[in-house]
């Protein structure tokens, strides 16, 4: 990565990375802060996307399309991520699928809301007792980096991992 | 009388087995169609019906046969695709039904066994027996081919217009309590390698 990369902001940072490892299928669950993302997604033809109505369905879609060989990943948040451990032990886990979840930290670094603050202390230690390989990004010219690894170890070792977006990422000014 | 109380009323439909229908519907399957069966009796009488590579067995995560099978259909447009769900399943992810006709894939097709009960943990009632019903659900979701079989010759031309026709569609079944005619081996890694080699080994194009 040439330092002139880090002027890019991370969300196009991210669809390129997306591209390279020709993930072409995206299911999200809506979140603020992965907005710049999502807005990048759903303008870019490449991506088909698929939007349900709770995280557990959207690890079980890109979960099906990789058994059929098509690559997907899924965004949400934090509080997301708490409503999904049953799906990641009784289906990502055990099955050996490579599902790659991006996940927006929110309940840190200047969270107001309780709620928050609390659901996000349980999605490391979940995360840890699953075995699931986890990393934040806390700088955008670290997203090519982790990223781009982070997909291309779940889908060479057929395991999920979690990518976390730090606020260091998404908030800070940098 | 709405739609739903015409000739596709839950109340009208004949309470039929679920073991002899899954046999009825693998039957039809000359084109290495996808089947996704949901947790417990689903898919354990989908296992008892002969073990296609093109079969894929969950072990938990219930409620997300249709979601699964909706990344299937996803990937490969070209392969038709069944999910087996329950009633007790399919309650705890309503919105999915939803989902599906948001995609409006054409290759999908749902079939639920309606029993009205957990019969996996011991025959407790589901909503579906207090007059929840699933095809009213589906199509006010959006799934307008969406009907209920009223007996083995309709589901088999139900059947015959998924795999003949463009989709969505949903199936929905009235079923007895009979136990399943078997039980899948809980071998996870074993399901999904079989699976994804009976999908990419397919000579269906894809």
């Amino acid at each position: 990565m040439a330092s002139d990369s880090f002027s890019e902001e991370w969300a196009s940072t991210f669809v390129r990375v997306l591209k390279d490892n020709n993930v072409d299928l995206v299911t999200y669950i809506p979140d603020n802060v992965l907005r710049p993302l999502i807005d990048a997604i759903e303008a870019d033809p490449y991506f088909t996307v698929v939007v349900p109505t709770r995280e557990e369905e959207a690890v079980a879609i890109v979960a099906g399309a990789y058994m059929a060989g098509r690559r997907g990943i899924t965004l949400m948040q934090t509080s997301g991520f708490a409503t999904i451990a049953n799906t990641l032990a009784s289906l990502a886990c055990p099955f050996q699928l490579p599902v790659v979840m991006v996940i927006s930290e929110r309940g840190t670094l200047g969270e107001f809301q309780l709620g928050q603050s609390m659901v996000c202390r349980t999605m490391r230690p979940v995360l840890q007792s699953l075995g699931i390989e986890n990393f934040a990004i806390q700088d955008k010219s670290q997203v090519e980096f982790i990223a781009g690894n982070m997909i291309r170890q779940a889908f060479a070792t057929k395991t999920p991992a979690a990518i976390i977006l730090s606020p260091l990422l998404t908030k800070r000014p940098h | 009388m709405s739609v739903i109380e015409s000739t596709t009323s839950r109340h009208t439909a004949k309470v039929m087995n679920r073991s002899a229908l899954t046999r009825r519907l693998v039957a039809k399957l000359n084109n290495e169609e996808a089947v996704i069966g949901g947790i417990g009796n689903s898919n354990f009488d989908l296992w008892a019906s002969g073990q296609r590579p093109q079969n894929f067995y969950m072990l938990g995560s219930m409620g997300l046969a249709s979601s699964i099978a909706l990344g299937v259909a996803l990937a490969q447009p070209k392969r038709k695709v069944f999910a087996l769900d329950g009633d007790g399943s399919i309650l705890m992810q309503l919105g999915s039904l939803g989902t599906v006709a948001s995609v409006n894939p054409a290759n999908l097709c749902i079939i639920l066994w309606d029993n009205g009960l957990y019969q996996i943990t011991g025959s407790q009632k589901t909503l579906t027996s207090r007059g929840v019903d699933l095809v009213a659900i589906a199509r006010g979701a959006g799934l307008a081919q969406s009907e209920w079989a009223q007996d083995e010759e309709h589901f088999e031309a139900l059947v015959d217009a998924a795999l003949n026709q463009d989709g969505p569609r949903l199936i929905s079944v009235r079923i007895d309590g009979e136990k399943p005619a078997g039980t899948t081996d809980r071998d996870p890694a074993r399901i999904r390698i079989n699976f994804m080699r009976g999908l990419a080994e397919s000579s269906n194009p894809v």
